[in-house]
């Protein structure tokens, strides 16, 4: 998986189309208390950081999956994106393009 | 009551928020000195890729909340308008840590390079106006290649 338009020492055979990862998240009461306590002096919240790597690293797998079944070895060209979609719940998706590389 | 609690807030707000900001300040500086050796660069499509034997993908990510004296004094330049410094010098160092994270991982899988990075920001800002909280993420991906692959050599043309 890369950032890149296609893997160093390697050709892209065969495209395989885009492929995409999302998971959608809410707060949780406990760790939101908490960060509002920290927002009276500052600095990291490191539960939400924490959450939101969780969160990133399955929405990946997710993405990892579907290249996999589509027959692909890399995904290119990977974004990450964020949206909010309620209220105390955001939504982290991610996409690529699958391909064959040899 | 309330005025001295909202003072109170607003002091412990500046005191902590300053001193947390200026920790964080010298703790990237010293760490972007450390990791400088590594350069991170945005290539483009028309390049041809740096040689290399593997390339992996890193992601660097970090939630950062306002004081409560950022966020008062945000309140206020929402009133005037105009550029709220407090508001700034936290985006940056969301933004940096985000980029340090991300090489650190990058480095300690042993990369020479990290390419193509993108960066992130969400606010985790809860939709009720005044909750009184202020928080984005922010989170930079690239990535991290490393073994060198021997030059081809050129073909000869005096043969």
């Amino acid at each position: 998986m890369t950032t890149l338009e296609g893997v160093p020492n390697k050709v892209i055979v065969q495209h395989l189309g885009m492929v995409q990862g999302s998971t959608v998240r809410a707060k949780h009461f406990g760790r939101d208390f908490m960060a509002g306590l920290k927002n009276i002096v500052g600095g990291e919240l490191t539960e939400y950081t924490e959450l939101l790597q969780d969160a990133r690293a399955e929405a990946t797998q997710r993405m990892g999956r579907q290249a996999l079944a589509l027959g692909a070895n890399a995904v290119v060209n990977i974004r990450f994106s964020t949206s909010s979609v309620a209220a105390g719940a955001a939504e982290l998706f991610i996409y690529g393009t699958a391909v064959r590389v040899e | 009551m309330e005025v001295l609690i909202f003072l109170g807030l607003l002091l412990l707000g500046f005191f902590a928020g300053r001193r947390a900001e200026q920790r964080h300040f010298a703790s990237i500086q010293q760490r972007e000195r450390q990791t400088a050796a590594v350069p991170v660069l945005n290539v483009r499509a028309s390049q041809d890729l740096p040689p290399a034997e593997y390339a992996c993908l890193f992601v660097g990510s970090v939630v950062i909340a306002g004081d409560y004296y950022k966020l008062i004094t945000g309140l206020l330049a929402g009133v005037v308008g105009g550029a709220i410094p407090g508001y700034e010098s936290l985006m940056e160092r969301g933004r940096r840590e985000a980029i340090l994270r991300m090489k650190e991982a990058a480095i300690a899988w042993g990369a020479t390079q990290v390419l193509n990075v993108r960066m992130e920001t969400a606010s985790l800002n809860s939709n009720q106006s005044n909750s009184g909280t202020f928080s984005v993420e922010v989170i930079a991906y690239g990535t991290g290649i490393k073994g060198a692959v021997p030059a081809r050599i050129p073909p000869s043309i005096h043969q």
